[in-house]
């Protein structure tokens, strides 16, 4: 009972506190990109309570529903984009024996998860009765299943290798000349993240120069501020979930497992700003075309290599 | 805690613990928060202007063949997980290679169709 008490505080501390770490890196990273000093005011030292002053605003800003819309599914849209990033963090191993629940169709969980996040938005868009959370949602659905197939298809290569469900059991089977053999998988499986969680520069559900955050037009106060962490949340869950399918989890030389863990993640995070200011977004043809034509086929050939090499040696 | 249910039985756990925390926060922020609602706040936003028509527009769907090709191979996609965690078992080896060659081969073809069909351009 203690051991389920100590992995659920865990959790909750990589939930809570990782989103806002990232957060505040994207600040400033972000402005250090672009020639900025971005936040530098709260908290003192070069504002690294910039989050918790804008949580604190959130906290106290009024809730607008829109008489036209749909008040009940509006309402919890934010709680369905939202907690199934938690959800999934329950299967994601932190260091070796240390896992929420060892669950032994683990991948196929966190996918399945994963997708239900996508609804939020997608809910929020059609609930909103706004022309341009329409256009948003609708874009996030047409999103979804773009990006859900190379997701699919480049993890299912992870679980050919391994020959197990288990994420436990992949990191415990990883060994690193996975890396470059499952290169072509590893890129195709982040970019198919960055896609899913609508990140520039796969970002035109939100669009906020065309569509004005599409699905989020019409939320005000705390439903917005659960959206934005959704959002981060997102960004920890897809960087750590790479991390163990791709990157070995917390196999690593000298440092402690779990540090290794946090420190893969951390980079795949900065990877993820670091898109985010380099890329100009994609126009959604344009991206459907990327999927279709160019992620998919690449998954495909990572199952070919998989396949082979696995029955070869 | 233990067996196949007790696992899940945790997710649960968690799923709840998660409900809670956004009921927690909306319920804080109820507390918090003024409530001065007028008829012009609530009106859908449009850019400043008196919103026309109704919100749910009518709109040229051009994302069902998409929805088409997705259903098709994530029905495919399924079928890869039992599958690989058991192909190079042995007995299996050089048959379910060739299987997973078929399988590869029908997505390829479905993306091909699709592409032919010039679904992935759009002007």
């Amino acid at each position: 009972m203690l051991d389920v008490v100590l992995h659920f505080a865990v959790i909750l501390v990589i939930f809570l506190a990782l989103p806002l770490i990232v957060g505040q890196t994207e600040h400033k990273v972000m402005a250090h990109m672009q020639s900025r000093l971005g936040p530098m005011y709260a908290g003192g030292f070069h504002g690294w309570a910039q989050l918790i002053a804008d949580g604190v605003k959130f906290m106290q800003k009024e809730d607008v529903i829109p008489a036209a819309a749909d008040r009940r599914v509006f309402m919890i849209a934010p709680g369905v984009a939202l907690v199934p990033y938690l959800v999934v963090l329950i299967a994601l191993p932190l260091d070796d024996g240390f896992v929420g629940v060892d669950l032994d169709v683990g991948l196929f969980f966190v996918l399945a998860v994963m997708g239900v996040g996508v609804l939020g938005s997608i809910m929020a868009g059609w609930a909103s009765a706004n022309k341009y959370s329409v256009l948003g949602g609708m874009r996030a659905a047409a999103q979804l299943v773009a990006y859900e197939l190379p997701l699919v298809l480049a993890a299912s290569s992870v679980a050919m290798a391994a020959g197990t469900l288990s994420l436990p059991g992949i990191v415990e089977a990883w060994q690193w000349w996975w890396l470059p053999w499952q290169a072509i998988g590893g890129v195709v499986f982040f970019v198919a993240g960055l896609a899913e969680l609508r990140r520039p520069p796969f970002d035109m559900p939100i669009a906020e120069s065309e569509i004005i955050m599409g699905p989020m037009t019409e939320y005000t106060g705390m439903r917005f501020a659960l959206f934005m962490l959704s959002e981060y949340a997102g960004i920890v869950v897809v960087s750590f979930l790479t991390t163990v399918l791709f990157l070995g989890g917390w196999q690593g030389p000298l440092l402690p497992g779990w540090l290794w863990t946090l420190v893969k993640v951390f980079a795949l995070a900065f990877v993820v700003i670091w898109v985010r200011v380099t890329f100009p977004r994609l126009r959604e043809d344009q991206l459907q075309k990327l999927a279709w034509a160019g992620l998919v086929p690449l998954a495909l050939l990572q199952l070919a290599i998989t396949g082979v090499v696995r029955v070869a040696i | 805690m233990d067996g196949y249910y007790g696992s899940y039985l945790l997710v649960a756990a968690l799923l709840a613990i998660g409900v809670a925390i956004v009921t927690g926060a909306l319920m804080v922020n109820r507390l918090l928060r003024p409530t001065r609602p007028t008829p012009d706040k609530l009106t859908s936003y449009e850019c400043g202007v008196d919103p026309v028509g109704d919100g749910w527009a009518q709109s040229q769907v051009r994302y069902y063949v998409f929805i088409y090709l997705y259903v098709v191979f994530a029905v495919d996609a399924v079928f890869l997980f039992p599958w690989a965690t058991v192909f190079d078992a042995p007995g299996y080896g050089l048959t379910t290679l060739v299987e997973m060659f078929v399988f590869l081969g029908f997505i390829a073809l479905g993306i091909l169709y699709a592409w032919r069909k010039r679904v992935l351009t759009w002007t």
